[in-house]
């Protein structure tokens, strides 16, 4: 078992992988984000009452859907990246280029949502 | 990316629960996406375009389900709550439920190193996704 850390978190902050570590570091947020999200959504709307309406007013704000859309859109990119370098292994070569192309594909969406949303909450 | 990494054989690596999780990882996001997509596209042709605003077409994509959508402008949801969409919606449950909590579970493995505790929340998360796929499909099948 591989259980032993020999590289301190200081060290481990100061890595300095660029491109490929900020989206694994994303990834990893973005995949959390999903996963406290959905299982919150699940649970409140099973449970209903004071605590659902709570729940269902914190997911209708505008800074969580932009937050939420944010993790979300990312992870699903990102994820596709994933699984196409994965499922065609030599294609690994070219990874640089694929998070450009990633990065081509998320921002114009990413800023068309964010634009509906704040429209949306402004009253537009 | 001059060195030429060296591959070993399949039976050497052998195939155990992590290499059958990572395999699953990929597969059920390819599943999750074809599964977003019949919700996007079954929408569309049961109307959506012109009765749901684009917030409302985005919640029944993740989650065809007609709770989901209840604020808009359909006014019969009888052909929106079939079998066809729970089973979609439930497939999907399935799909997200144990992706995403075997991705928890990596993620605390990745930054834990504690036996006890780690042995203790992976019998935690798989209880977890037993439980959260119990739940969405309940609500789904009752609501």
């Amino acid at each position: 078992m591989g259980l032993k850390r020999n590289v301190s978190l200081k060290d481990g902050l100061r890595y300095q992988g660029k491109g490929p570590m900020l989206t694994y570091i994303l990834h990893r947020i973005g995949g959390l984000g999903i996963v406290i999200f959905v299982a919150t959504h699940i649970l409140s709307s099973y449970a209903g009452g004071t605590v659902g309406v709570f729940l269902n007013t914190i997911y209708e704000h505008w800074i969580f859907q932009i937050f939420i859309f944010f993790c979300a859109l990312f992870h699903a990119v990102n994820g596709l990246r994933i699984v196409i370098l994965d499922l065609w292994p030599k294609l690994i070569e070219h990874q640089r280029e694929a998070i450009w192309v990633e990065w081509a594909v998320f921002l114009p969406i990413y800023a068309i949502a964010v634009l509906v949303i704040v429209r949306t909450a402004l009253g537009g | 990316m001059a060195a030429k990494t060296r591959t070993v054989s399949r039976a050497k690596r052998g195939f155990d629960f992590e290499t059958f999780m990572w395999a699953f990882t990929r597969f059920s996001a390819l599943a999750m996406y074809l599964c977003a997509f019949i919700g996007l596209v079954g929408a569309l042709l049961l109307g959506a375009r012109t009765q749901m605003n684009l917030a409302d077409l985005i919640r029944w994509t993740f989650m065809p389900s007609p709770t989901h959508v209840l604020n808009t402008n359909i006014p019969d949801l009888a052909p929106w709550s079939t079998l066809f969409w729970k089973i979609t919606g439930s497939v999907f449950i399935f799909f997200a439920a144990s992706h995403g909590l075997h991705g928890l579970l990596s993620v605390i493995e990745d930054y834990l190193t504690i036996r006890w505790l780690r042995r203790a929340l992976r019998i935690l998360v798989a209880l977890l996704t037993v439980a959260m796929i119990a739940v969405g499909v309940y609500i789904l099948w009752t609501s």
